[in-house]
């Protein structure tokens, strides 16, 4: 291994040499690809998909290869692309540059190669719908925003990429624009990405103003003159814009409505890839992080609170898409706790991440596959016995099932105990709070996915009178599906090992915290719980229609009543706000405006009786001017 | 020796003794308005010689060759810096700056004035001797063939506009000025229709015009009592050097403004503007609006930077209050006008603050924005009086506003262009019209005169409304039984208003085309 540099050493990165120096195609290929399918208009119908899953796929072959080149140089601190000046603004100076390093580079091979299956995929679920090219350049779009928010060398860069992608988001969301909810969706993620977007610009505008610069390199190296106030304010600050983005508390609410996207969309954009752009952003920054103690304790405990939020949620829905949801927020709770928890665990949870990619995208898209046989009906209440119908999307989902709970030897299983692991590690009673949140989040998870696997492939059949054969997917989609399986399966063993010392050059040389082999049976203990009890309860089927419950789980469907929270303590003060304003806009602002006017009406027409007409009241007039003139010259010189 | 020269050493007084030397005269820098003399002379023959169906044939191309070889002598002679005439003419940056402007926005009114398309004959009267509302008055104005001496007499007004802004002595621009009046008195009573009216509006003009003509001359006067002399170097020195009373200096200041500032059209001195250009033929209201304006700022302009800047600390604020009153009075009575030419003369007034603000600052910004200012203005004014010639009914033009309603119906692209020129006259961005009062508002914070700003901004706020009023009129009112129609313009009025509008939307957008021009100009010589 490299001697590598620890954190207190100087940041820089090297000038792109060989292949390397053209990395900006990562951007540029999915970027003009969806130009062309957005531009071309009906003419680009027939063959449009098919340039949007190639773009990607080049974007991949691409992203390896350079992902090796990256791998067999001396040094991995990663190489640095000033394209042109962006903004040159008397003392800011923002150039659009691009950084290649490890965490980028893997960042790549998730979005590329996780985004060409999906890509893939989408050319069979949205095969006969009439905004296919539209779609694609949506989501070609989205693809070329998320890869320059990864490859950013500075804040302004990553912001730059963040907006594309909250666009990108926002058109896929509302993507069947007609149905009322759709548009909802769509207005509803886009405003509490906004709440989040606006801290993260203040943290820069915050970087700015104290070091003068939004560089990474150079941002890093002089965060030590920053004082601690400073530098937790901007890592809070950047927080807020993580928590917006990635769901987490307390601005989690978008993510579940986001479903009404297509299913793809789901999988790629709220499931894969950039719903997890704000722990990209956290373990970027990590040395902003790391000078802080406070943030770092604030960003453990939003993740902690954040994966039981999703669990409990998770347990008490009945759509097969919004259980997925409030997985993947509890999922992003896991990470948010590993890279808050710092040191060894920044590469643990993007390990987590990278396995999550391929699990969670296996597991919308299987529940794609399912809605695909089921005339898109989404409530698992009225699935069941599938198995039989739908033999590799069962076994798909199920791998991918097994994967996300952590049932060894699959890689869920190598990613988030490690994540428990070291939140016990964590000093003080702090760390038995987190262990423990952690812990009974990975009971609840179990709970959640056994009733929705067994709801949906086992037990009766409980379908609506519509659905008389289901079907299997075509084989465009399931190709994809096996993959992501196989990725789910192996990634975990594959990653755990070389992911950490593959991060090194970013994070820094780290100690191990060692096994655990008491927090890890006890682990397995409270998963294989879950899964009994949810096979007890769920073997035999369920109620067709929600039942009457007691106050948690009415609770948990109503999303914690955080949903009414927002209403009651944002929508309504704003509405308030908005009738004062108008209010105060029509009779002060109004009347003094309209006052003004009716003033100036009366004044010139006042002054109109002036203009008699008469030739000599005219010549008055000049001449008392003229006198006025003369003694106002005299007063002012003489008097 | 007058005791009057005993008294002021600093005067180099020429031996009266002596006998009379023709100064040296540098033709090439007066040949442009040689050629405007020349050619106007050869339009009086043309007037004698040929019959009166052919005059307006010859007169249009005479004229338009006088000014292009006019306006071709300015460039070529554009570097040009020099005293002549025994120091009479100056021409320096601002004098040929000035003198192409003139140039440029007289052969766009031209265009306006040479139309005879729209009506039959011409916006002229054949002749206008015969008594309005007679027999013969309607005979002639259904048929006969306008007036060709207007082109003449235009050429005339506009020699004594070059005239003016070269003057370098008091006499010389004394003269200019009543040479370049008389023509405009004449032209203001040839209207075709509404003669009456007309004829009311040139008497007026010319009577309140000799009024300010004797101010400007016993301004004269004092000040030659104060200096000795009239030119303006010696009146410069003289106010460092003079042992005269400086009473003599300051009323002979003021009155000098005041015959000025009466061409300039500023309060209280522009009673006579919307009478005046709403009774005109509007194509003579778009020459006045236009190149008067440049002529009347191109010689106060001279004075105040010339003769009179060591004085500025004891005229800046009669000046700034009167600048004040122009713009505040300008848009005020705008507010209310029912006619569009009236409206377009408060607009003017109220822009002739604007220019004066450029003036006062008396740095060299605020020369150059007030040149740069003059060029701007003039053109969008010439191409909006365009479209008011093309809207008519019956009875000739329909300048009342209520017959503007629903016009954006009837004719989308003229009430568009009308739009634009009314949004430029607004001062808004991407037209000239904001590049321009930019120029003369930060002339005014750099000269110390933010106040001045201050009134500025304020006035344009309220000018804003009958402008938008005019639009909303246009775009937003059901067209009425009475909306008159749209003539289609002939080659000439087609290309006025092309140019005009061109102008103001290329002045706007890329302003650094003239502004390198007008820095450049900007710098008298004494």
């Amino acid at each position: 291994m490299q001697p590598t540099t620890s954190l207190a050493e100087a940041v820089s990165f090297a000038s792109p040499s060989g292949a390397l120096s053209s990395f900006w195609l990562l951007i540029a290929i999915p970027l003009v690809s969806a130009a062309i399918l957005l531009l071309a208009g009906r003419r680009a119908d027939k063959w449009g998909h098919l340039l949007g899953v190639a773009s990607v796929g080049v974007a991949f072959v691409l992203g390896l290869v350079y992902f090796f080149q990256l791998h067999g140089m001396n040094n991995r601190q990663g190489v640095s692309l000033n394209l042109f000046q962006f903004m040159p603004v008397g003392r800011l100076r923002v150039d659009f540059g691009l950084l290649y390093d490890p965490l980028s580079a893997m960042f790549v091979l998730l979005i590329t190669g996780v985004g060409f299956l999906i890509h893939l995929y989408a050319v069979g679920y949205m095969e006969h719908d009439p905004g296919r090219r539209r779609f694609f350049g949506y989501f070609n779009l989205f693809v070329a925003a998320m890869l320059l928010l990864v490859l950013g060398n500075n804040y302004v860069m990553l912001y730059f990429g963040w907006e594309g992608v909250g666009l990108a988001s926002y058109l896929l969301i509302s993507f069947w624009y007609l149905r009322p909810s759709a548009a909802t969706a769509g207005k509803k993620a886009f405003l509490m990405n906004r709440v989040g977007d606006a801290g993260f610009a203040i943290g820069i505008f915050l970087l700015f103003a104290s070091l003068g610069t939004v560089q990474y390199d150079q941002v890093f190296n002089n965060v030590n003159k920053l004082s601690a106030g400073t530098v937790t304010a901007v890592a809070i600050l950047l927080l807020v814009g993580a928590c917006g983005k990635s769901g987490q508390f307390p601005l989690q609410a978008w993510l579940p409505d986001a479903m009404e996207g297509p299913t793809p969309v789901s999988a790629l954009i709220h499931a894969a890839t950039m719903v997890t752009a704000g722990v990209y952003l956290i373990a970027r920054s990590h040395p902003i992080f790391d000078a802080s103690d406070a943030a770092k304790t604030v960003v453990v405990c939003v993740g902690a609170l954040t994966l039981l939020i999703g669990c409990v949620i998770g347990c008490a829905k009945d759509d097969i898409k919004r259980v997925l949801a409030w997985s993947t927020v509890s999922q992003i709770g896991y990470m948010f706790l590993g890279v808050g928890l710092g040191g060894v665990a920044y590469a643990l949870a993007l390990i987590h991440l990278l396995a999550h990619g391929f699990f969670k995208a296996g597991l919308f898209l299987g529940s794609g596959s399912v809605m695909h046989g089921m005339n898109d009906q989404t409530d698992m209440r009225r699935f069941g016995g599938l198995r039989k119908y739908m033999p590799i999307t069962w076994a798909t989902t199920g791998l991918g099932y097994l994967a996300l709970i952590g049932i060894p030897p699959l890689s869920g299983f190598f990613t988030k105990e490690p994540i428990i692991v070291a939140a016990y590690h964590h000093e003080g009673w702090l760390g038995w709070v987190l262990g423990t949140a952690a812990l009974i989040g990975s009971g609840l998870t179990a709970f959640y996915m056994t009733r929705l696997f067994v709801l949906t492939f086992h037990g009766p059949k409980r379908w609506t009178e519509d659905v008389k054969h289901p079907h299997e997917s075509p084989k465009i989609m399931t190709i994809p599906l096996i993959v992501l399986a196989v990725g789910s399966v192996a990634a975990g063993g594959l990653l755990a090992t070389s992911v950490v010392g593959w991060l090194t050059p970013v994070f820094g040389e780290q100690v191990e915290h060692g096994e655990n082999w008491w927090v890890t049976g006890f682990t397995i203990l409270v998963t294989l719980a879950g899964v009994g009890l949810a096979w007890a309860l769920f073997s035999k089927g369920t109620a067709l229609a929600e039942q009457p419950a007691g106050p948690v789980v009415t609770a948990a469907r109503n999303n914690l009543y955080t949903d009414a929270f927002n209403e009651a303590v944002f929508e309504m003060p704003g509405k308030y706000l908005t009738r004062a304003l108008v209010f105060l806009d029509n009779r002060g602002i109004d009347g003094l405006v309209n006052g003004l006017a009716a003033a100036v009406g009366g004044g010139s027409g006042r002054l109109r009786r002036t203009q008699t007409g008469f030739v000599r009241s005219y010549a008055m007039s000049i001449l008392g001017g003229a006198l006025l003139v003369v003694a106002a010259m005299l007063a002012v010189t003489l008097g | 020796m007058s005791p009057v020269h005993a008294l002021v050493p600093l005067a180099q007084t020429p031996g009266q003794d002596q006998p009379f030397q023709l100064p040296p005269i540098d033709y090439a820098a007066l040949a442009p308005m040689l050629i405007l003399f020349g050619v106007a002379c050869l339009g009086v023959l043309v007037e004698a010689v040929f019959r009166r169906f052919r005059r307006a044939r010859i007169q249009l191309p005479l004229t338009l060759m006088g000014l292009v070889a006019a306006l071709v002598v300015v460039i070529w002679t554009a570097s040009k810096r020099t005293l002549t005439a025994g120091g009479a003419i100056a021409v320096d940056g601002p004098s040929l700056f000035l003198q192409g402007s003139i140039l440029v926005l007289g052969i766009v009114a031209l265009l306006l004035i040479g139309e005879r398309t729209l009506e039959r004959g011409g916006p002229f009267v054949a002749q206008a001797a015969v008594t309005a509302n007679t027999e013969a008055d309607r005979a002639q104005a259904a048929t006969a063939e306008g007036a060709s001496e207007v082109f003449p007499l235009t050429l005339f007004a506009l020699g004594g506009m070059m005239l003016f802004t070269t003057a370098n002595d008091l006499l010389t621009m004394f003269v200019a000025l009543e040479v370049f009046s008389l023509p405009l008195y004449l032209l203001c009573a040839l209207a075709r229709r509404r003669r009456l009216l007309s004829q009311e509006a040139a008497m007026k003009y010319f009577l309140l015009g000799s009024f300010a003509s004797a101010f400007f001359l016993f301004g004269i006067a004092m000040i030659y009592g104060f200096a000795g002399r009239v030119d303006f170097k010696s009146i410069d020195q003289a106010i460092i050097g003079s042992s005269m009373s400086p009473v003599l200096l300051y009323v002979g200041i003021a009155m000098l403004a005041i015959g000025l500032l009466f061409k300039a059209a500023a309060v209280p001195f522009h009673l006579w503007t919307p009478d005046v250009y709403q009774g005109a033929p509007t194509p003579v209201t778009a020459l006045m609006a236009a190149c008067t304006k440049v002529a009347a700022f191109g010689g106060l302009l001279r004075v105040l930077y010339v003769a009179f800047q060591r004085a500025q600390w004891d005229f800046q604020p009669v000046i700034g209050t009167i600048a004040v009153l122009t713009m505040l009075v300008g848009a005020i009575l705008a507010v209310t006008q029912t006619d569009i030419k009236r409206l377009l003369a408060y607009s003017s007034i109220a822009n002739a603050g604007y220019l004066l603000i450029g003036a006062v600052a008396l740095n060299k910004d605020g020369l150059s924005s007030s040149l740069f200012y003059l060029v701007a203005y003039g053109f969008t004014v010439l191409a909006a009086f365009g479209v008011v010639t093309l809207v008519r009914d019956a009875d000739g033009e329909a300048t009342h506003l209520s017959r503007w309603a629903g016009l954006g119906k009837r004719s989308p692209l003229l009430a568009s262009v009308f739009t634009f020129l009314l949004l430029a006259f607004a001062g808004i961005p991407l037209t000239s019209g904001f590049t321009a009062k930019f120029g003369v508002f930060a002339a005014g914070i750099s000269g110390g005169q933010a106040w001045l700003v201050i009134a500025g901004v304020l006035s344009s706020a309220i000018l804003a409304f009958p402008y938008l009023r005019v639009v909303v009129l246009m775009w937003l009112s059901e067209p009425a039984e009475t909306t008159p129609t749209v003539s289609i313009p002939g080659a000439l009025t087609s290309a006025a208003l092309m140019i005009g509008t061109l102008a103001t939307l290329v002045l706007g957008v890329a302003p650094t085309l003239l502004l390198p021009i007008t820095t450049k100009a900007a710098e008298f010589i004494r």
